[in-house]
């Protein structure tokens, strides 16, 4: 078991007497890459500066190995941020601008010299060092302000949303070499993003944050595959809601639930259920099988989308009573012509066992919260 | 694919463009240039032959002098505008949007009233019993009237007080940009207030304090009317060196030659202004 670094107790910060969090509590691991994933206006920000002692807390502490650090200014934390736009210091070089955390601890000049080498060898930009920043693309720029953050040999590397103004393809490559300088140098990662598909391929826990509270914390496998509420399965990833009823609660921790007319047996969720309650059976595009009109198994309905994905052909289909599915299936080497036409008759399965229940809540649009990114 | 319409229209636009250059700018700078060369004619003005003897006469000491004395008044204004509009500025880009337009507002409503009268506004607060000394009086901070007008003093407010908004808006402009995340990185390095405002907040509106000093410095040489009306007859402006030379003297080449080293410092601190803005990136890429 990892050790606690950073302890967020009780943190409330409220802006012009809008609440962005509120009581929110969360213990960063040592060496951990975490993620704070969440929409616009959702406190994650505000989180990640708290941290780096931008903003102070209305309530709650913050502890970094058992030392206070809630009211410590920035300078004297050992932290450091690289920010959503870079914030490189326009007139001064790339070495410089590396330098700048060293110059200001006083480290001899010759060690800093070495130091900066260093660094700027590992987002491999050696040869960029005379540079301003205004003379390097945006990939490169976010490079140096990565190297400029880890010069300084910090406990806790926060990163503000540092990939979101780059284009896709660049995206990908800064993920592997994010994740690979996390590894090397074993430095803990504080990701702030709202691309769920980034905080699934990078992290080791992700804490999925809306209104200020964290609605889930997890591996990504589990706040993909087991999400804690209707929020998090909406937000992470794509994904089809049905309504179920439960018919029965079986002795051997199983439940047979009614889903559009079948009678399905599920293992037991952990909340509690009584006979007849409604719940949502909530299935992954992947989880969805499409079978041919034929099949004695599914619900029928009719293909009114496809998208060719390359490795995998996305449908969304009709079933009869209006219900829209999302399904994405991978091609088979026996079948390479396999297609749809739109408006073709198929039915609608899954594979039992693949589903997670979520008891019955409002349901609230994801994505329409009130944008206070502050 | 260019319009049709549109061609005579930007042809006029540079005939237009070039025309005033060429009339309004460059001719005049030349006839300054020429007469600046040539020698001094009591009847004429200026007449052949070609001469550096009015440069040569603006090494003279007295000149010197006066060139210097106005130069040492400039300088001192332009500190002041500095150490006061640096903050001012910085300060206003700070207030929320709304008031800061207001507040610019403000700062240029003076200049909607001729300066000539607002420096005679400044002589009667200054003077012996003026608005200034009678408030002193009254408060009893002082018991005999302070002699402020016809002083070196009295020239610099006046130059202050007709130019610090020249000084406020560029620096305004640039604390306008300064990004608050470049702030908050320096701090994140370990930077405190002092080194953040020595290696960053500074380096980066230096362009802007360039600005203002050759928008104060250069104007507060040739302001003539300000030491005519506040500073008597010893706190002289190269302003009134070059008004005395065309308009008293009838030396027009002497006053060209001085018209003319004033317009070359004026060149060399935008040519100073234009290399720390490059330093920065505002330029190139």
């Amino acid at each position: 078991m990892k050790q606690t670094l950073l302890s967020l107790s009780e943190l409330t910060k409220q802006f012009d007497s809008k609440t962005v969090l509120d009581s929110l509590s969360l213990d960063i691991l040592d060496g951990e890459f975490i993620t704070l994933l969440g929409p616009s206006g959702c406190g994650k920000t505000t989180l990640l500066r708290l941290m780096a002692g931008f903003e102070h807390p209305d309530g709650g502490t913050i502890t970094l190995s058992g030392q206070d650090l809630t009211h410590t200014p920035p300078e004297h934390r050992p932290l450091n941020t690289v920010f959503q736009n870079y914030a490189l210091f326009p007139h001064m070089s790339v070495f410089d601008n590396v330098a700048y955390g060293l110059k200001m601890e006083k480290c001899p000049k010759e060690e800093i010299r070495e130091r900066v080498q260093e660094a700027l060898a590992m987002v491999q930009l050696q040869d960029f060092a005379r540079r301003k920043p205004h003379q390097l693309s945006g990939g490169q720029q976010q490079r140096v302000a990565i190297a400029r953050a880890v010069v300084k040999r910090p406990r806790m590397l926060l990163l503000d949303e540092p990939l979101s103004a780059l284009d896709y393809k660049l995206r990908r490559t800064m993920q592997v070499e994010l994740k690979r300088l996390q590894r090397e140098l074993g430095i803990t990662f504080v990701f702030v993003t709202h691309d769920q598909e980034e905080a699934l391929s990078m992290s080791d826990r992700v804490a999925v944050l809306k209104d200020g509270e964290i609605q889930q914390l997890g591996t990504p496998r589990e706040v993909y595959e087991r999400p804690a509420n209707l929020f998090t399965a909406r937000f992470v990833g794509e994904t089809n809601l049905f309504p179920g009823l439960v018919e029965k609660t079986n002795g051997d921790d199983t439940v047979t639930v009614d889903v559009f007319g079948l009678k399905r047996t599920f293992a037991k969720p952990d909340f509690p259920l009584r006979d007849g309650q409604s719940l949502h059976v909530l299935l992954r595009p992947e989880d969805i099988r499409v079978l041919s009109p034929e099949a004695s198994d599914g619900v029928s309905g009719k293909v009114v989308e496809r998208n060719y994905k390359g490795s995998t052909l996305d449908s969304v289909i009709h079933l009869d009573d209006g219900t829209e599915v999302l399904a994405s299936e991978f091609f088979d080497e026996d079948d390479p012509a396999f297609d749809y036409r739109l408006g073709e008759p198929v039915r609608v399965s899954w594979v039992d066992g693949w589903e997670w229940l979520l008891p019955e809540e409002e349901i609230n649009p994801v994505g329409e919260e009130s944008s206070v990114d502050a | 694919m260019r319009s049709a319409m549109r061609q005579p229209f930007k042809t006029a636009v540079l005939v237009l463009v070039w025309g005033w250059l060429l009339f309004l700018v460059l001719t005049p700078n030349l006839l300054v240039v020429g007469a600046s060369v040539l020698t001094r004619d009591p009847g004429t003005f200026i007449s052949l032959p070609l001469t550096l003897d009015a440069y040569r006469q603006l090494l003279n000491p007295l000149y010197l002098d006066v060139f210097l004395h106005s130069l040492y008044m400039a300088a001192m204004t332009t500190l002041v505008c500095l150490l006061i509009g640096y903050p001012f500025a910085w300060a206003l880009s700070k207030v929320p949007r709304q008031r800061q337009v207001l507040l610019i507002f403000l700062l240029i409503v003076p200049f909607w009233t001729n300066s000539l009268v607002r420096t005679y506004a400044l002589k009667l607060m200054l003077a012996t019993n003026g608005l200034l000394n009678n408030a002193l009086l009254s408060l009893g901070l002082i018991d005999q009237p302070l002699q402020l007008l016809y002083t070196e003093g009295a020239v610099i407010i006046g130059l202050v007080y007709l130019l610090l908004p020249f000084m406020i808006l560029p620096l305004y402009s640039v604390f306008d940009d300064l990004r608050e995340d470049l702030l908050r990185a320096s701090h994140d390095l370990g930077a405190g207030h002092l080194a953040t405002f020595v290696h960053v907040i500074v380096p980066l509106t230096l362009p802007g304090v360039l600005a203002g000093v050759m928008l104060v410095l250069l104007p507060a040489m040739g302001l003539f009317f300000v030491p005519d009306i506040l500073g008597g007859s010893r706190n002289l402006l190269v302003g009134n060196v070059i008004k005395n030379q065309f308009l008293d003297a009838r030396n027009w080449p002497f006053g060209a030659a001085a018209s003319i080293v004033l317009t070359l410092t004026m060149a060399f601190l935008m040519f100073a202004h234009r290399l720390s803005k490059r330093r920065i990136g505002e330029e190139g890429a």
